[in-house]
């Protein structure tokens, strides 16, 4: 509910506070999970050169943080900053949604 | 019952393993619990039970079976969740701090949601792995699984990952309850017993004259012989007793003890012994007849007996019912102060009337009773159809009988002509029927009591006047005068009528007797004077003869003087004359 409201107060297209910092849960060495390592990969450098850290955490090592970060769907992206935070899941394949997902889709 | 369980559940461990729920009931119902190893669902309408069901599972397996339990809530958070089930007693935080149970709650927001491609739920089961291994569950509830639904939007992703779920949840050997809203037409929504096709239990909530029953019906269990019946629940602070109520194997003990009902004559009328232990007796009349202070008495002598008493009351409260029968002279408080009587009021229209008899069922086996009072019945016919009441009764009296319980009902019949039938058609199922009726006569009215039946024990025809004193009950013999019956104070007028007819009479005796005495003086007076008479008359009588002799005599004695004379002797004629 909190972030609803946050959604409300904060303009959907600002991109220029902050680096982004970005936290990719997946599974070992899965398909999906190597697909999305490497999307996540190019749309980052080539949409947020240097102004992001992206932190891939794999669940099966750490199962606790699992829990904490409420994980089910894995591939899952979380965008903790800038807020809105929102959670991305999926192999990353959708260029267009992972953009919208972060914010950046009016710059594309 | 726990102990044909146990005998059943060796042999089904061939065949199919189970685990006890220890939910009151529902044991019975599966014939040894949930299948193990294998997930159950458990689908029902909003409110249902589901959730409480599962988590009752749950909690009971990590108290009373030393198994612990991860519970996944989709719905609830843990605290909530928590919140919720205190008031059944279950201290979910202490279980979950000496690592028997553990709550996951998963949270999924749509609107937090971007799907971008591939995925699976591999997550979901790395934390469910992660829980089960963390405190070595056996037992794991998803509760409700179906808000996944809500939350993505891949609908095949989805379906192939619960099918892999499932056969992962076998894999990793844990029972699981996966609970399922229940869906049109179909047991659940997302079509859940698609994948879970070990046993499927399905709650229901109905509502039938504006009262709610609950129920539960295993629709499938595969593997495995299981009651099919619908059968009702009740949620209270003990959490859910399900009971399987249509064991009617009628193949119950009887004891020949016998006991008394309270009343001393009515004793009288059954044999001299009262009523048989373990039976069940209905008392019935009409209203104000004092069918209560009969059940009230019946209670007391129990815990005068130092017996354990339930009285159910489904009239008036306790704290009445102790009044009342104070007036008469029965002191039920000393009966609940010592604890050996145990009041349960209840409006029949709390709730339906198998909730009744779970609620009986339950408070019977907590207090284990030897006497039980249910006044009246009649009042439950405001909640179901006659067959619908007699149903529950023969329950009630099958479940009394074999715990060896004595029940007394007590019901009001309406009409003033004596019916051979109870409002409720209960007459034929109980052991004994004492009726009490109303004798309108003379401006007054007065209450006649009679036995109508009472298998296996010879009793009374008569009719008594069924009277209440201050110091208690009593019968009394009716009159039966050339009017007919008499009771009340036209009985007591006939006795006075009586004694003033015999003092009366009594008082003529008297005075007849005396008339006979003076008569016999009279005679025997008479008698003397007759007798005088005839002693003076046989005097006179005498006198004549002898003056007759004398004159002879004398005449002889001249005559031979003469002839004496005449011959010239003298000394031989008065020889002669002396001869004579």
């Amino acid at each position: 509910m909190a972030y609803e409201q946050e959604d409300f107060n904060v303009d959907e297209g600002n991109n220029s506070a902050g680096p982004y910092i970005l936290r990719l849960f997946i599974t070992g060495a899965s398909p999906n999970s190597i697909r999305a390592v490497e999307n996540i990969k190019a749309i980052c450098e080539n949409f947020l050169a240097g102004n992001y850290e992206l932190e891939i955490i794999d669940i099966h090592q750490q199962p606790k943080l699992a829990e904490g970060e409420d994980v089910i769907a894995v591939p899952l992206m979380i965008k903790k900053s800038p807020y809105p935070q929102r959670r991305l899941i999926g192999d990353m394949s959708d260029t267009q949604r992972v953009l919208k997902g972060l914010g950046l889709a009016a710059n594309s | 019952m726990s102990k044909s369980q146990k005998k059943i559940g060796p042999k089904s461990y061939s065949t199919l393993a189970k685990v006890l729920t220890g939910i009151t009931g529902l044991d019975e119902i599966t014939e040894g619990g949930l299948p193990k190893g294998r997930p159950t669902l458990i689908c029902g309408e909003a409110g249902s039970g589901k959730t409480l069901m599962s988590i009752e599972f749950i909690v009971r397996g990590a108290i009373q079976y030393n198994e612990p339990g991860v519970f996944v809530a989709f719905e609830e958070k843990s605290d909530e969740l928590a919140m919720n089930v205190a008031s059944l007693g279950f201290d979910l935080k202490k279980l979950q701090d000496e690592k028997k149970l553990r709550i996951d709650h998963i949270h999924i927001d749509r609107s937090e949601i971007e799907e971008t491609g591939e995925y699976d739920l591999e997550g979901l089961f790395i934390r469910l792995g992660y829980a089960i291994d963390s405190i070595g569950a056996k037992r794991v509830v998803l509760d409700t699984l179906e808000n996944l639904f809500s939350g993505l939007d891949n609908l095949a992703v989805l379906r192939t990952e619960l099918r892999r779920l499932f056969s992962w949840l076998k894999e990793k050997g844990v029972t699981a309850i996966i609970t399922g809203e229940r869906g049109d037409g179909s047991l659940t929504r997302q079509g859940l017993e698609e994948y879970v096709s070990d046993c499927v239990i399905l709650l229901d909530n109905r509502v039938v004259n504006q009262i709610t029953t609950r129920r539960l019906r295993v629709v499938k269990y595969r593997g495995t012989v299981h009651g099919t019946n619908e059968y009702p629940f009740l949620i209270d602070q003990d959490g859910i007793s399900v009971l399987p109520v249509t064991s009617l194997k009628m193949a119950n003990k009887v004891s020949n003890k016998r006991i008394s009902t309270g009343v001393k004559a009515l004793d009288g009328m059954l044999g001299g012994q009262g009523l048989f232990q373990g039976g069940s007796v209905l008392v019935s009349g009409t209203a104000g007849t004092g069918k209560t202070s009969l059940a009230a008495s019946f209670a007391n002598e129990a815990c005068n007996r130092k017996e354990m008493c339930v009285y159910f009351a489904m009239e008036e409260s306790p704290s009445q019912i102790i009044r009342n029968m104070s007036s008469i002279g029965i002191n039920l408080q000393k009966h609940v102060d010592s604890g050996l009587l145990y009041f349960n009021a209840s409006r029949p229209n709390l709730y339906g009337l198998e909730m009744h008899l779970v609620a009986m069922h339950k408070c019977i086996k907590k207090y284990k009773p030897s006497v039980v009072i249910v006044d009246p019945i009649t009042n439950f016919i405001n909640i179901g159809s006659v067959s619908e009441v007699k149903n529950m009764l023969v329950r009630m009296i099958d479940f009394l009988q074999e715990e060896q319980i004595s029940v007394m009902f007590t019901a009001l019949s309406l009409n003033t002509i004596v019916s051979e039938q109870t409002d409720e058609g209960v007459s034929s199922l109980v052991d004994a029927w004492i009726l009490v009726r109303d004798i309108e006569f003379n401006g007054e009215r007065n209450r006649g009591l009679y036995v109508m039946k009472s298998r296996g024990m010879k009793h009374s025809n008569q009719v008594r006047e069924f009277v209440i004193t201050d110091n208690g009950l009593n019968l009394i013999d009716v009159y039966l005068g050339p009017d007919g019956i008499l009771t009340g104070s036209a009985r007591e007028q006939q006795l006075l009528l009586e004694k003033t007819g015999e003092a009366i009479r009594s008082s003529a005796f008297v005075r007849k007797d005396r008339e006979i005495l003076r008569k016999r003086q009279v005679l025997e007076a008479k008698i003397a004077s007759l007798n005088s008479e005839f002693e003076s008359v046989e005097e006179e009588l005498n006198k004549v003869y002898l003056e007759e002799e004398l004159k002879k005599q004398i005449l002889e004695k001249n005559r031979a003087e003469v002839t004496r004379m005449r011959r010239g002797e003298t000394k031989e004629a008065p020889k002669t004359s002396r001869k004579k």
